[in-house]
């Protein structure tokens, strides 16, 4: 808890505010990515691989340009050429997702793209471009990838953090280890060795990816897209298409989901390209198709688990393996789940292994705690499995390990004040857990764990004439966040929540802002939205001691007034902040406050979460009858979105264990590619979602914010699927968990993983 | 190719224009009438992004043949609002006020289709049950909320709008 | 008596140089076909879409529209968008108002022409490029399409009529509660209010739910032809996934459904993944009959969504009839039920899961409906 916050009393932060976007969402009035449109606009289409492996020979668009209508293609060939090279954003991948080079990776991988006068014109032109593959084995999962003499998709590849010198379709291996873990198992009374398999899954947004791009002769361009991150789109797109960052102005649109799926660019500057050739504007909308085709997932994992445990609960070791599926180009989130996985417990020994490798699916995206589910759905479900044969109660089985200020990390580092605990027992203490189970009903409980994100935020804030506020920031708001900063602002200020106005700025407008991800925005922009606010309060105080005729430390600012300090020894009238606002001209000048900043000390957000099943032990179907989702969120700054974040996450979290995948067939072709058949949950599918917010302060955020939108996801997997092992019987170790697989589980009682 | 001359009520409002005979009532919305409120999620009738109601009906959009609502009445969610008051409050209608008030979207993409789909409940069915909500809701997706603040907040305008005198119910 | 047609100019060359031509009243389409016999291509160089102006007054889609003797005819083969305009799909859409005039369309446009009723499945597989007609024939203006009439003998229902006007009908409902469960079953509310039987029949979806309802009914298929009107039993309806016994030309115009007998009753339940919004993996109707002593009378049991096409299950009625509907009885007519599907595996159940889950469902259904055939509540 920051300086002089230790007991203070909050105005405005713990309310729930009607959100300033709410008016134009429910009315129809916001604009989302394809709502934007210019006159003279062209249509942008892509042409995408029907291979999910091959050589690309040739690429000739002549056919499709001679088509009346068709105003410009693009192949990679309009692409500089970005040599392969380190980094966690790898350009050269990033450009050979965008538009395929050399090879084409996956099934719906993008080879070109047509600009034309209507959408039909641009499709039918795509038809006309004549692309010659040479048709290479398809690397279908992990098992495939690392199989010996697995085709290699990246002839260049060698493994990161290994010894191996290539090729290989390993790209890199992240380890942790500590203490003797063959000892620490040799110590234990009781273990428990799985291997565990989740499947690919898409982010799921229910707005398609769009964009809109305008460029004027003089090469400036301007581009409107929904994404979480502005200044992200404009630094990819500068750097893919070899332009100035200063020639790229990105104006973010109102965005319809992302969950992570929306941190990278696929059409954005294919879209600008395109605009360039053909001298019009362009706009180019992914059909819900594509979007399963070529956009997202978060990966397909295989995870190895050992742990040993004495009769009293004490965890002596754990060993772990994972394997992440990175789709064609390295970077699944193999790391950080390797960083997750058991960041929640003081373990004596362990080992930790997480390996990200290629195959031939889409290109992994970020989704939700990336890696942390899956890794959540392994250990999770291990110690479930160690308390039932310890017989004690799972929650107990926790807390006699749960991570606590001053536990070391795995990855290093040593919590602070961190919150587990409290959920735990907040978690037991629930009228949910001591509530009574039918037959056929089980109940599951699992933890979560996410770090939370810093990285670098601006804010300005203007205050108006009339003591009303601007504050603008680059975050795109996926979800309140708007409310979240206005709230922080207000609470500065001293002003009503709706007399601030938040606005999401472009690039122009605002200085440099990590994207909308890691849970940062509540955090980190609006640690940037207070130090400019207390900029905006210090210059009031100026402005205060001039109108006074006194010394600045003379004034105090209370409640939105500058008031004479205490022992001041002043008889001044309190002055509003709007009446200092008013004669800002005649004391210096418009009043604003800029500040920037790279966010640290972000506080690690724990949950844990309770979910009770019923099976129908004939079919194999699994209703979900009762969730409570527990977290820390530091300080709920809405706690209406705060609630709201837990119960979306859960609801995600639900569908990944229970019917969510995206299902290959043996060429790599993508089977379910829309809503119908990739299965999220809808509103008769799910109970209401309880939520208790638990409020252990971040020591590192002026409030005590952490982030909260991630870790909702992190422990469901897991806690489903521990109550479908406690209701059926059966020990699940494969997601999803659909009726067929949960059916074949019953009648061979030998497990899950068949 | 030809295109149709499709006269139909918009939003309580005699409007024309031009289709060709295989688009559908969502496209023509946004991108000739330039109605965007209606959202496109997936086009195959999956997500219920793009309902409206037509002839009282709540129908997807997307499904919809713009030349079928030849003569006939479409309401789109750019008209269940009505106008801001001379105090300057937003007009909203009850379903639209209460998923404000229980911060009842996060993205806010699917709200316009949610608002169509419960309009079209309440005005058939008062008093749902929350189980009535949930199935009637099925055919809108919600990736953000988990829906739980969504049913709540249907439930609550369903009771405000039981007790509001005849006189102040929306048209 | 003639009228005087000019011709565009795109069709001059065809036309012999004619700026005009005198033809023989009639309609357009008797217009185009005179002109098509007279100048061979006419037709397919005028293309499936134009409008018309009859004494300068602009007509859309006039294929039917009088010509009388006098006027003057323009074709407007292209008014929108320039020479840039090229579409592949490029339907043309009509919604005559009888079922003559249905047919006639239909049977002009032979494989080129669909019905379009609620659209829910004609639509999405314009839009994912499985099929692209030249011409949708709207059918919901048609009166006789959209009939729900129960009388003394039988309940008919209009082919196009929704779902969600069907679930409206009380009576209905009490007499063929499985059949309204079924029909309620399809999509969400959203596509209820568009989704109709006879598009969920001629579809020909093996999952589709109300298939095995109406055939445990002994539902038949009014279908009216160029030739005229035949009656087909909604078992025999469906010959493939995909495929029906409609021929060119023909049209769905009802279903009509027999009353059920006293002490009958039907149900009908599918199995999803999901609660809603999803297709049936297996689906499963019966209809039993209890006599006086409570043993089954009479039954009829059918299945979906694990053959090429919904099937009624002759020998699972066998093993229900005469017996007292108790478990021996009921394993009996799953066994019957499971040895008569034939499903396949794909990306929405494996086969065995299918076949497992029929079994299931189909003792299920029969206990549903023994017990509404009891009168007892539920």
């Amino acid at each position: 808890m920051g300086e002089e916050d230790g007991e203070r009393k909050f105005r405005f932060v713990g309310t729930r505010p009607i959100r300033h976007d709410g008016v134009d969402k429910v009315t129809g009035r916001a604009q989302f990515g394809a709502d934007y449109s210019l006159p003279g606009m062209l249509w942008g289409r892509v042409l995408r691989s029907p291979h999910a492996h091959a050589r690309i020979v040739r690429i000739d668009t002549r056919a499709a340009m001679a088509i009346p209508g068709v105003k410009a293609a693009a192949t990679s060939a309009d692409l500089p050429e970005i040599e392969p090279g380190p980094g966690p954003a790898n350009l050269a991948h990033l450009s050979r997702n965008v538009l395929a080079r050399e090879k084409v990776l996956y099934h719906g991988h993008a080879v070109a793209a047509i600009a034309a006068t209507s959408e039909a014109v641009a499709e039918r032109a795509l038809l006309a471009i004549e692309v010659e593959y040479e048709p290479l084995p398809v690397v279908l999962d992990l098992d495939d990838a690392m199989a010996p003499g697995a085709a290699i998709l990246h002839e260049d590849l060698k493994t990161r953090g290994g010894k191996d010198a290539g090729p290989t379709n390993v790209a890199a291996i992240t380890e942790y280890d500590r203490g003797d873990v063959d000892a620490g198992l040799a110590e234990a009374d009781v273990t428990v060795r799985r291997s565990y398999r989740t499947q690919t899954v898409h982010q799921g947004y229910i707005e398609p990816h769009a964009a809109l791009a305008q460029t004027g002769v003089d090469g400036q361009s301007v581009l409107w897209c929904c994404t979480q991150g502005a200044f992200t789109v404009r630094a990819y797109c500068a750097a893919l298409l070899g332009l100035d960052v200063s020639q790229l102005k990105v104006i973010p649109t109102e965005i319809g989901g992302g969950f992570g799926g929306k941190t990278t660019v696929y059409q954005e500057p294919l879209a600008i390209l395109l605009a360039r050739k053909a001298g019009r504007p362009v706009k180019m909308v992914m059909n819900r198709e594509e979007v399963f085709r070529a956009t997202g997932p978060g990966a397909a994992t295989h995870t190895e688990i050992e742990l040993g445990a004495r009769q009293d609960g004490t965890i002596t070791a754990a060993r772990v393996r994972m394997c992440f599926e990175a789709g064609g180009f390295p970077g699944s989130p193999a790391g950080a789940a390797a960083m997750t996985v058991l960041a929640p417990y003081e373990i004596p020994n362990y080992a930790i292994e997480s390996l990200d490798v290629v195959c031939n699916k889409p290109r992994t995206a970020a989704y939700r705690g990336p890696g942390a589910p899956q890794a959540a759905f392994a250990i999770e479900s291990a110690l479930d499995e160690l308390a039932e044969k310890l017989s004690i109660d799972p929650i107990d089985l926790r807390l006699r390990c749960a991570a606590k200020q001053g536990t070391r990390t795995p990855y290093g580092p040593t919590f602070k004040r961190i919150g587990l605990i409290e959920t735990l027992e907040a978690a037991r203490d629930s009228s949910h857990y001591k509530a009574p189970l039918g037959p056929d009903q089980g109940r599951g409980i699992a933890v979560g764990f996410w770090f939370n994100a810093g990285l670098n935020s601006s804010a300005e804030v203007h205050l108006n004439e009339d003591g009303t506020a601007i504050v603008a920031t680059g975050n795109p708001d996926l979800s309140g966040s708007r409310a979240s900063l206005a709230i922080m602002a207000a609470e500065e200020l001293g002003i009503e929540v709706h007399r601030v106005r938040p606005v999401v700025a472009d690039t122009d407008s605002v200085g440099f802002t990590d994207l909308s991800g890691g849970s940062r925005v509540t955090f980190a922009t609006g640690q940037a939205v207070i130090d400019a606010c207390r900029q905006v309060v210090r210059e009031l105080r100026q402005r205060a001691a001039k109108i006074w005729d006194c010394d600045p430390d003379q004034v105090d600012f209370v409640d939105g007034r500058c008031v004479p300090a205490k022992g001041s020894g002043l008889s001044e009238e309190p002055l509003a902040l709007a009446e200092v606002a008013r004669q800002a001209g005649r004391t210096g000048g418009p009043i604003n406050g800029q500040a920037q900043l790279t966010a640290r000390g972000a506080g690690p957000s724990f949950a844990t979460h309770l979910c009770d099943v019923e099976v129908d032990p004939e079919t194999g179907r699994i209703e979900v009858l009762r969730y409570t989702a527990v977290q820390d969120a530091g300080r709920a700054i809405h706690p209406g979105y705060v609630e709201g974040q837990m119960q979306g996450g859960a609801a995600q979290g639900m569908g990944w264990a229970l019917n969510e995948e995206l299902v290959f067939d043996t060429q790599g072709v993508l089977q379910n590619p829309g809503f119908l058949d990739y299965r999220m949950p809808v509103a008769s599918d799910l109970p209401m979602i309880e939520t208790v917010v638990v409020e252990v302060p971040n020591p590192n955020h002026p409030y005590g914010v952490r982030g909260v939108g991630e870790t909702p996801i992190v422990p469901p997997l897991a806690a489903v699927a521990n109550a479908v092992r406690r209701a059926a019987g059966v020990c699940i170790t494969r997601l999803p968990i659909s009726p067929p697989r949960l059916l074949a589980a019953l009648h061979d009682e030998s497990g899950g993983d068949s | 190719m030809t295109r149709m001359h499709i006269t139909t009520c918009l939003n309580g409002e005699e409007i024309d224009f031009l289709c060709e005979p295989h688009q559908s009532l969502l496209h023509v919305l946004r991108d000739e009438l330039k109605l965007t409120g209606t959202k496109e999620g997936c086009g195959t009738g999956d997500c219920g992004a793009c309902s409206v109601i037509l002839d009282g009906r709540l129908v997807n959009s997307c499904l919809t043949l713009a030349a079928e609502v030849q003569g006939r009445s479409v309401e789109t969610v750019e008209g269940v609002a009505g106008p801001v008051s001379q105090a300057g409050t937003v007009g909203l209608h009850p379903i639209q006020q209460k998923l404000l008030e229980h911060a009842a979207l996060q993205c806010g993409v699917c709200t316009p289709g949610i608002v169509m789909a419960v309009k079209a409940l309440l005005d058939r069915e008062p008093d749902p049950s929350e189980r009535e909500v949930r199935y009637w809701l099925a055919g809108n997706l919600c990736r953000c909320t988990g829906y739980d603040k969504i049913v709540r907040a249907v439930l609550d305008a369903a009771a405000e709008l039981r007790n509001l005198p005849e006189e102040r119910q929306p048209a | 008596m003639t009228c005087l047609v000019e011709i565009p100019t795109a069709l001059r060359a065809l036309c012999e140089g004619e700026l005009q031509v005198q033809v023989p009243v009639g309609n357009v389409r008797s217009i185009v076909r005179a002109l098509d016999e007279r100048f061979p291509g006419f037709r397919e160089q005028l293309g499936q879409s134009f409008a018309v102006a009859i004494d300068g007054e602009l007509i859309h889609d006039p294929w039917l529209e009088p010509v009388p003797a006098g006027t003057e005819l323009h074709f407007l083969p292209v008014i929108a968008g320039g020479q840039e305009t090229q579409v592949s799909v490029n339907a043309a859409y009509a919604a005559p108002e009888d079922v003559e005039a249905a047919v006639a369309l239909l049977a002009e446009a032979g494989s080129q022409g669909r019905v379009l009723a609620g659209g829910t499945d004609l639509i999405v597989q314009m839009r994912t490029g499985q099929c692209s007609p030249q011409l949708l024939v709207d059918v919901k203006r048609i009166p006789a399409l959209g009939v729900c009439e129960l009388g003394t003998e039988v309940l008919r229902l209009g082919a196009a009529l929704s779902s969600a006007v069907l679930r409206e009908q009380p009576e209905v409902r009490r007499v063929f509660p499985g059949l309204v469960e079924a029909a309620e079953l399809i999509g969400s509310e959203q596509v209820q209010g568009r989704a109709s039987l006879g598009g969920n029949l001629c579809n020909g979806s093996p999952a589709a739910d109300t298939v095995p309802a109406l055939i445990v009914a002994d539902a038949t298929c009014i279908v009216a032809g160029p030739t005229g009107m035949r009656e087909v039993p909604v078992a025999a309806f469906c010959t493939g996934p995909g495929e029906t016994v409609l021929g060119t030309g023909e049209l769905l115009v009802e279903l009509r459904v027999p009353r059920p007998p006293a002490r009958t009753s039907d149900a009908y339940l599918r199995f999803t993944p999901r609660s809603e919004m999803d297709i049936a993996v297996a689906g499963a109707a019966a209809r039993l009959e209890l006599g006086d002593d409570g043993r089954c009378r009479g039954a009829r049991v059918a299945i979906g969504a694990v053959a090429p096409t919904a099937l009624l299950v002759p020998e699972a009625a066998e093993a229900l009839v005469g017996s007292d509907l108790g478990e021996d009885a009921l394993e009996a007519a799953a066994a019957a039920v499971r040895a008569a599907s034939r499903p396949i595996d794909d990306v929405r159940a494996p086969a065995a899961f299918r076949t497992h889950l029929v079994g299931v469902l189909s003792k299920r259904v029969v206990r549903i409906a023994a017990s509404r055939a009891a009168g007892e509540p539920g």
